[in-house]
C-alpha cells in the first residue's frame, strides 16, 4: 500500500511553499478516483464533497498566512456528522435525501484550523455495526485484503486513511466504532474522553457513550487532530469546560517510567492466537524500553458486553424515536392516520440491525424488565468504571488487545449478531467508563491482517495514552 | 423472565417502539433477541447492593443561564420536511384524530 505523507508533513510542506492546498487536496481526490469507485472499489465514502474541498483549498492558497495548525490538510468525516448544506445518511435510509441545515462543531473547528473536508464515509447505519455491513448503501472494504470488513461502525474512515486517500479522518466511538476499524485496517484510532470533543452535529447513537475521535496513519498526526476538535462547546452540555493541553507537545518518544497495566485475567475470555502472540510481544518491547508492566483486574468488565448492549440500545431506542416521518427524513408514502404512518416510516426506513437494536432497548425499558435489565446494567457499569478507578491508582494506563480476532470476511457473522456483539469485550469498557483509549498497530498475522492494540487512560489523560502510542510507533518504526 | 421470546412478545415490543415489522421479522427476532437476553440475564449474578447505577460527573455541571439564543430559521427548519407548508411555516402529517 502507498505510504502517503503525514497530516503534519504536508502541513509543512505547504508552509514552506513547496506544495499548494489545491494541489495536495487534487491528489486526495484523484487517489478517491483510483482506489474508491473504480480499480478496486473500497467504498470508502458514502459522498465525495469535489468542488466544495476544491473551492476551500483555492480560498486557503489566497490566505497570506497558514489558517491554522491543519492548513490544506485533507480529512474525511465519517456520514453521522454533519456539514451544512451537505447530505448526510448516517448510513441509513432513513436519512438518504437529508441535507444538513448546520455544522457540527467539530467541522468548523477544523475548517478554522485550515483543513479541507473532502468527503463524508461508509458507516454502519447510525453507527451500529462492527464491519459497516450494515450501511444501506453498500460496506466498506478492507483495504489490505478486499474480501473482509474493514471493521465497523467507522469503518470507510478508517479505509480512506489506511488506503492513502486523506492522511485523516473523522469518526464516532460508541463501543469501539474507531478504535476497531483502526486495529483492523492497521492504523491509529483514538476516542477521547467523554466530554473533551463536542458532539454537536454527531447524528446521536448512545448519547452517554458517543464520542468523535480521530483516524491517522500515526499517534503525532491524531495528537494534532485532538488538539484542533478538542475543547468546551455550550452547545454540547456534556462537553468540558476544561484547558485543553498541547497533546503533541506530550509526545516525548519514550515511555520509560510508564506503569502500564495489563488485564490478563480479562485476555482469558478468548483471544485469537496470533492477535495475542503480536500484543504479548509488543508488551515485551515496552518493558524492554523502560516502562513496567504489571499484571492488573478488572474483574468487572467480564460483564461489559451485556451492560454495553443494554444501556447503548436503550438510549439508541429513545434517541432514534425522532425518525418518524415529520420533520426530515423519509416518510412512508399511503399511510392514512398518522401512528400507521410512524409505524410504516420506522419500518420501512431502518435496517435489520437497526431495528433489533431498537428492539432490545425498549425491552430493557418496558415495565417489568427495567429495574432488572436497564437499572441493573446501569449499576454494574458504576462497578466497571470503579474497577478502572482502582487499577489507575496503580498504574498509568492500561494495555489490551483492540479487537480479539484479525478482520473478518462479509457474511460471516449475518446469522448471529451475539456473537459480534461478543467480540467488543475490550473495547466498550473505555466507553462505560468515559475514559480516552487509542488503538496502535502492533504487527499482523501470519496471513498479513493487522493486529492493534490499545493504551486506555485517566480520564482526560490523552496526553499519556498518546504518548505511549507514539513511543512504540517508533520503537517498531526502528525495529 | 423469559430466555426465549414469543412472537407475540416481539410484536409487543415492536408496537411499544411503533415498528412495523414483517412476519419473516417478527420470527427472526423472536429468536434473536431470545439469545440476547439469555446471554443479558448473566448480569443478575452481580452482587450491586448499594451501589448506585452511573451516573458521568466527568464534565462538571451543565446548566447555563436563561438566555434565548439563535436558532435555526423557520425555513431552514422546514427544507428537510417529508411534507410542509412552507407558507403556513407547519409540517403537515396524516390525520391526528379519527
Amino acid at each position: 500500500m502507498a505510504k502517503t505523507p503525514s497530516a503534519t508533513d504536508l502541513r509543512d510542506a505547504i508552509a514552506r511553499g513547496e506544495r499548494t492546498a489545491t494541489d495536495v487536496c487534487n491528489d486526495a481526490l484523484a487517489r478517491i478516483d483510483a482506489v474508491d469507485a473504480a480499480g478496486p472499489a473500497l467504498h470508502a465514502f458514502q459522498t465525495v464533497m469535489a468542488d466544495r474541498a476544491r473551492a476551500r483549498a483555492a480560498a486557503l492558497d489566497r490566505l497570506a498566512s497558514p489558517a491554522g495548525p491543519l492548513h490544506g490538510v485533507p480529512i474525511a468525516l465519517k456520514d453521522n456528522i454533519v456539514v451544512k448544506g451537505v447530505v448526510a445518511t448516517a448510513g441509513s435510509r432513513m436519512l438518504e435525501t437529508f441535507v444538513s441545515p448546520y455544522d457540527a462543531t467539530v467541522v468548523e473547528r477544523l475548517e478554522a484550523a485550515g483543513a479541507v473536508i473532502v468527503g463524508k464515509t461508509t458507516c454502519d447505519e447510525f453507527a451500529m455495526g462492527s464491519s459497516t455491513e450494515n450501511s444501506a448503501f453498500g460496506p466498506a472494504k478492507n483495504p489490505v485484503d478486499p474480501t473482509r470488513t474493514p471493521g465497523g461502525s467507522s469503518g470507510g474512515s478508517a479505509v480512506a486513511v489506511a488506503a492513502g486517500m486523506t492522511p485523516l479522518a473523522l469518526g464516532s466511538d460508541t463501543g469501539g466504532s474507531i478504535r476497531q476499524p483502526a486495529a483492523l485496517c492497521g492504523i491509529t484510532g483514538l476516542k477521547p474522553t467523554y466530554g473533551r470533543v463536542s458532539r454537536y452535529g454527531l447524528i446521536a447513537f448512545a448519547s452517554s457513550l458517543d464520542q468523535i475521535g480521530p483516524f491517522a496513519g500515526s499517534a503525532r498526526d491524531a495528537a494534532l487532530v485532538l488538539e484542533v476538535i478538542a475543547g468546551h462547546d455550550p452547545r454540547d452540555a456534556t462537553s468540558a469546560d476544561l484547558p485543553v493541553p498541547s497533546f503533541t507537545a506530550a509526545l516525548t518518544g519514550s515511555v520509560a517510567g510508564m506503569r502500564i497495566g495489563v488485564p490478563s485475567k480479562l485476555l482469558e475470555l478468548g483471544v485469537d492466537p496470533e492477535v495475542r502472540q503480536a500484543f504479548d510481544a509488543a508488551a515485551v518491547a515496552l518493558s524492554s524500553s523502560g516502562a513496567t508492566v504489571v499484571d492488573i483486574d478488572l474483574p468487572h468488565s467480564a460483564h461489559a458486553i451485556p451492560v454495553y448492549y443494554l444501556l447503548a440500545t436503550a438510549e439508541a431506542s429513545a434517541n432514534l424515536a425522532r425518525y418518524d416521518g415529520v420533520r426530515y427524513g423519509l416518510r412512508a408514502a399511503g399511510a392514512t392516520s398518522i401512528t400507521q404512518m410512524y409505524d410504516a416510516t420506522r419500518g420501512r426506513g431502518f435496517g435489520a440491525e437497526v431495528k433489533r437494536r431498537i428492539m432490545l432497548g425498549t425491552y430493557a425499558l418496558s415495565a417489568g424488565y427495567y429495574d432488572a435489565f436497564y437499572l441493573k446494567a446501569q449499576q454494574v457499569r458504576t462497578l466497571i468504571r470503579r474497577d478502572f478507578d482502582a487499577a489507575f491508582g496503580v498504574v498509568d494506563t492500561i494495555l489490551m488487545p483492540t479487537y480479539p480476532v484479525p478482520a473478518f470476511r462479509f457474511g460471516e457473522h449475518f446469522d448471529d449478531p451475539l456473537q459480534l456483539y461478543v467480540a467488543d469485550v475490550f473495547t466498550v469498557g473505555a466507553n462505560l467508563a468515559g475514559i480516552p483509549a487509542v488503538s496502535v498497530p502492533c504487527g499482523a498475522t501470519r496471513a498479513g491482517l493487522p493486529v492493534g492494540m490499545q493504551f486506555l487512560g485517566r480520564p482526560w489523560d490523552e496526553a499519556s495514552i498518546l504518548r505511549c502510542a507514539d513511543a512504540y510507533e517508533r520503537l517498531t518504526a526502528r525495529a | 423472565m423469559p430466555s426465549s421470546l414469543s412472537r407475540a412478545d416481539v410484536a409487543r415490543i415492536a408496537a411499544l417502539a411503533r415498528l412495523e415489522l414483517t412476519e419473516a421479522e417478527l420470527e427472526l427476532f423472536a429468536r434473536q433477541l431470545g439469545d440476547i437476553l439469555e446471554y443479558a440475564e448473566r448480569i443478575r449474578d452481580v452482587e450491586t447492593t448499594g451501589v448506585p447505577p452511573y451516573a458521568s460527573t466527568l464534565a462538571g455541571d451543565a446548566l447555563r443561564d436563561d438566555v434565548a439564543t439563535a436558532s435555526l430559521s423557520r425555513e431552514d427548519a422546514l427544507r428537510n420536511a417529508p411534507q410542509g407548508d412552507r407558507a403556513a411555516g407547519t409540517f403537515v402529517v396524516p390525520k391526528v384524530i379519527g
